[in-house]
């Protein structure tokens, strides 16, 4: 069908341009579904701009997976003359459209493009804007403004440096000094900016940051330089001033590493639906999930989400919560069973009546806690905040005793000492070492499959002193688990049989099970029959083979097993037995545990019941595992933790998790693969690299020490030019040379011992695991084979060719 | 000397120019996604093409730009 499109448009280049292009489509499109596009409200948000002819929108194309991709969605105008342009950004898998808005509508455009397998997804989380690329080219911005004045500065110092032609120099002297009060006054006012303003607001809150003492050197800088330039006395220090500027952005920007595609922050609106079918007697009517009321009938089908907390009315529940707890087996339900918002519906279409609004439902209602609405970065105290308080009053402290001691005998000389003080002690090596370490961590931990949200959880993560850990997900696989068969043993033929029937099923458990029989499935099978929710059945070479629920396999056992995690076996009329698939923990954690508890206190949250409690006891306090923990207990357990005064870390992976990863000073969220669902947090950890949590801890840890060494350091080459300083002898040259040399030393030595550090905790070696092996193929279009591979900060393409 | 004053002048006009060119193209959104643009020039535009390819769903040219 994808193909009959193409065509029909000429795009067949969409298939020579790479050998395995696209996965196909899962399933024809229900063109009611995307009703709700209808909606003025609903378009009104959607849509970044329109005037009544144009109008831009930006969707997010999670199935974007390579170079095919790109050029196919640029060609989107040929598939719907009413796109005047399509433009692709391929890291943050985002198409922005342009479309006349009389010939087309935002309806059509996502019809087309999920018919040809590019859906959008548009959930409550699309709505709601964000601006972030502004500050990033704000920031371009002033680096740019920044290195011109500093280039043209330095050329204009030139002459000074060298000191040549004495007399030459004079009647030029004026003139370059005039235009470097020119470059240097757009660096002031533009690039600087951000630092004045932050010291600014700081002392307003009573509070001394870095940049506190930093706007102090620099209005010294530059307010002497004037001084002198102005009155002829001297050169001033105009081109120290633009290059501090100039090299902390380029700190700035290097601290700014941040991956397009992860999202930090979603919460459960990131993956509801915006629109839910509602039925009125026998109309069915899409409407925008906001007006969703209590008492509405809503229609779920397969692979839907259930978007508020609802009773189930007609059809076979089968819901699987694993967004929910992480654990992947669905749970059966019936018929007037309460169904918790959250669970994605695998099977037939379901009927439900809503007894609670969205955001009071169960789980949603997490998000009111009173966790997310404080704002989290005013409580972290980093160290170059910390350090700065004393630093700023002990340079002011020198500045004024060297002032004192000068006032009696020269009066310039005391202006001279108390502002050269001011300007040399800049604390610029400190505000520079911070960046350059920390972003180096954050780009080493990424390409080991540890992404972090920004620097700053670093600095937290080296204080952590309680590791919380969720189970279900976190420490147990999400999908795999052990197979275990219980009954009379099966021959290799029958388990040959077995595995040639369940091929045949679409049943998850029968898909596992399937995976987990060792051999091929060969054999052909007669009178073939699924029934849904029960189980299948089969015929080969005179052999009658039934699999699945208790019910359906022995019919006179009547009631049904509770869990239904078992899967039975009949062949010939037989009971043979069960399988059933039992969680299984993750390699390697009995030694990451053993290495973690010397540090820290290890605690345990489960929301399942105490069944796997014996095989836990090894390596956690009896009181520091609980269970049956609900998502508000797992937040109240973090809190009262954090009320001792420790600083704890939460290790999860579902959205029960998600108030206690907020509540908690970093929250790390587990992911088997980066384009599933992850809750809000502040790092990412891919699932198979938690064995190394250890070592991220440590390197975390010396990243910080690197700091401390780094500050020393700085301290050391202040104090060389303290001593010129408080002498009232700093010279422009002395100056010139001193803060770019201290600058750069400590970049060297920053960007040095993280590396040294990575290389000696087996860090640069990387370990790739999963989602690597994924490669694209054509024949499987399953969720994890359209996988882009994109790990570490790097882009790989693994599966394209480019 | 005087014309030391005139290119002095007319170097800093000049690099003004650059100045104002990377201003141009951090505002008109070059640098918001420094990746997609280096597969996109390896995209040729598509040639008018009289028939549009056979009925075969994976023609077999090996066009891989790689």
């Amino acid at each position: 069908m994808v193909y009959e499109i193409l065509q029909e448009n000429r795009l067949c280049r969409y298939y020579s341009l790479n050998a395995q292009p696209g996965s196909s489509p899962k399933e024809a499109v229900q063109s009611a579904r995307f009703a709700y596009l209808d909606d003025a409200a609903v378009q009104a948000s959607l849509l970044r701009f329109h005037n009544g002819t144009i109008a831009k929108a930006t969707f997010y194309i999670p199935s974007m997976h390579c170079s095919s991709c790109i050029w196919l969605l640029e060609n989107l105008y040929k598939l719907n003359p009413g796109i005047a342009d399509s433009k692709v950004d391929f890291l943050r898998k985002e198409l922005a459209v342009t479309f006349r808005e009389k010939q087309t509508s935002i309806r059509e455009i996502v019809e087309r493009l999920a018919a040809i397998g590019y859906e959008p997804a548009i959930n409550l989380d699309t709505l709601e804007t964000r601006e972030e690329t502004a500050s990033h080219r704000a920031l371009y911005l002033r680096i740019g403004v920044a290195g011109f004045s500093f280039g043209n500065i330095m050329l204009l110092s030139f002459p000074e440096y060298l000191s040549i032609g004495d007399d030459l120099l004079a009647s030029f002297r004026s003139f370059f000094g005039i235009l470097n009060i020119l470059l240097a006054l757009p660096v002031l006012l533009y690039s600087a900016s951000e630092y004045l303003l932050s010291a600014w607001r700081g002392l307003r809150h009573r509070t001394v940051n870095i940049d506190v003492p930093l706007s102090l050197g620099i209005l010294t800088l530059f307010g002497r330089s004037l001084y002198e330039i102005l009155s002829g006395s001297g050169a001033g220090y105009m081109d120290s001033f633009a290059g501090l500027v100039f090299l902390l952005l380029i700190g700035k920007l290097f601290q700014k590493k941040t991956y397009d595609t992860l999202s930090f922050e979603r919460d459960y609106k990131s993956f509801f639906p915006i629109a839910v079918t509602r039925k009125d007697g026998d109309s069915e009517q899409s409407i925008p999930l906001a007006r969703l009321q209590v008492g509405d009938r809503i229609l779920v089908r397969n692979q839907e989400l259930i978007p508020a907390d609802a009773v189930l009315i007609d059809g076979t529940g089968r819901i699987d919560y694993s967004f929910v707890t992480g654990e992947a087996e669905p749970v059966d339900k019936q018929v007037g069973d309460l169904i918790y918002a959250g669970g994605r519906q695998a099977g037939g279409a379901i009927e439900l009546e809503v007894i609670k609004a969205v955001s009071q439902s169960y789980l949603t209602q997490l998000w009111n806690h009173e966790a997310f609405t404080q704002n989290r970065e005013s409580r972290i105290n980093t160290f170059a905040n910390a350090v700065s308080k004393y630093f700023t009053f002990g340079i002011i402290a020198i500045a004024l005793l060297a002032a004192l001691y000068w006032l009696p005998q020269d009066r310039t000389l005391a202006l001279n000492a108390f502002t050269a003080v001011l300007i040399i002690a800049c604390p610029c090596a400190l505000a520079l070492s911070t960046p350059f370490t920390l972003g180096n961590i954050l780009r080493i931990l990424g390409r080991n499959q540890f992404y972090l949200k920004n620097t700053i959880v670093i600095e937290t993560l080296a204080k952590i002193s309680e590791i919380v850990f969720d189970k279900t997900g976190t420490l147990t696989h999400g999908g795999g688990g052990q197979l275990d068969f219980k009954g009379n043993a099966l021959t290799s033929e029958e388990v040959q049989l077995i595995k040639s029937l369940l091929r045949h099923s679409r049943h998850p458990l029968s898909l596992r099970i399937y995976r987990h029989l060792p051999g091929a499935a060969a054999v052909d099978l007669q009178d073939f029959r699924e029934t849904a929710g029960m189980g299948i059945e089969g015929r080969s070479a005179g052999r009658q083979i039934r699999i699945g629920s208790r019910a359906f396999v022995d019919p006179g056992a009547g009631r049904r097993e509770p869990g239904a995690s078992e899967v039975y076996v009949a062949i010939d009329g037989e009971l043979r037995g069960h399988f059933r698939l039992r969680s299984q923990y993750r390699r390697g954690l009995a030694k990451v545990f053993a290495a973690l508890s010397r540090r820290y206190r290890l605690y345990l949250l489960s929301g399942d019941n105490a069944a796997e409690r014996e095989n836990l006891t090894a390596f956690f306090d009896p009181d520091a595992l609980r269970f049956e923990q609900s998502p508000h207990d797992k937040l109240a357990f973090i809190r009262s933790l954090q009320a001792d005064g420790r600083k704890v870390l939460m290790i999860g992976d579902g959205l029960n998790d998600a108030g206690a990863l907020r509540q908690s000073d970093v929250g790390i969220s587990i992911a088997e693969d980066l384009n599933n669902f992850f809750p809000a947090c502040d790092a990412i950890l891919q699932a198979g690299q938690l064995d190394r949590l250890e070592r991220f801890l440590h390197f975390a840890r010396r990243g910080m020490t690197i700091i401390r060494i780094n500050f020393i350091i700085s301290l050391l080459y202040n104090l060389i030019g303290l001593s010129f300083a408080v002498q009232g002898t700093l010279s422009p040259l002395i100056c010139a040379v001193l803060m770019p040399l201290s600058s750069i030393s400590v970049i060297l030595f920053s960007t040095g011992a993280a590396g040294l550090m990575a290389y000696r905790l087996g860090l640069n070696r990387t370990r790739r695991q999963s989602w690597e092996k994924t490669v694209l193929s054509v024949d499987d279009a399953s969720e994890a084979t359209v996988n882009p591979a994109i790990a570490s900060g790097d882009l790989l393409w693994k599966g394209g060719r480019l | 000397m005087s014309a030391m004053f005139v290119l002095i002048i007319a170097s800093l006009l000049i690099a003004l120019g650059f100045l104002g060119a990377f201003l141009w193209a951090v505002k008109s959104g070059q640098y918001d996604d420094k990746y997609t643009p280096s597969v996109r020039i390896l995209l040729d535009d598509e040639p008018e093409e009289k028939e549009p390819a056979a009925s075969s769903k994976k023609p077999q040219s090996n066009y891989h730009t790689s």
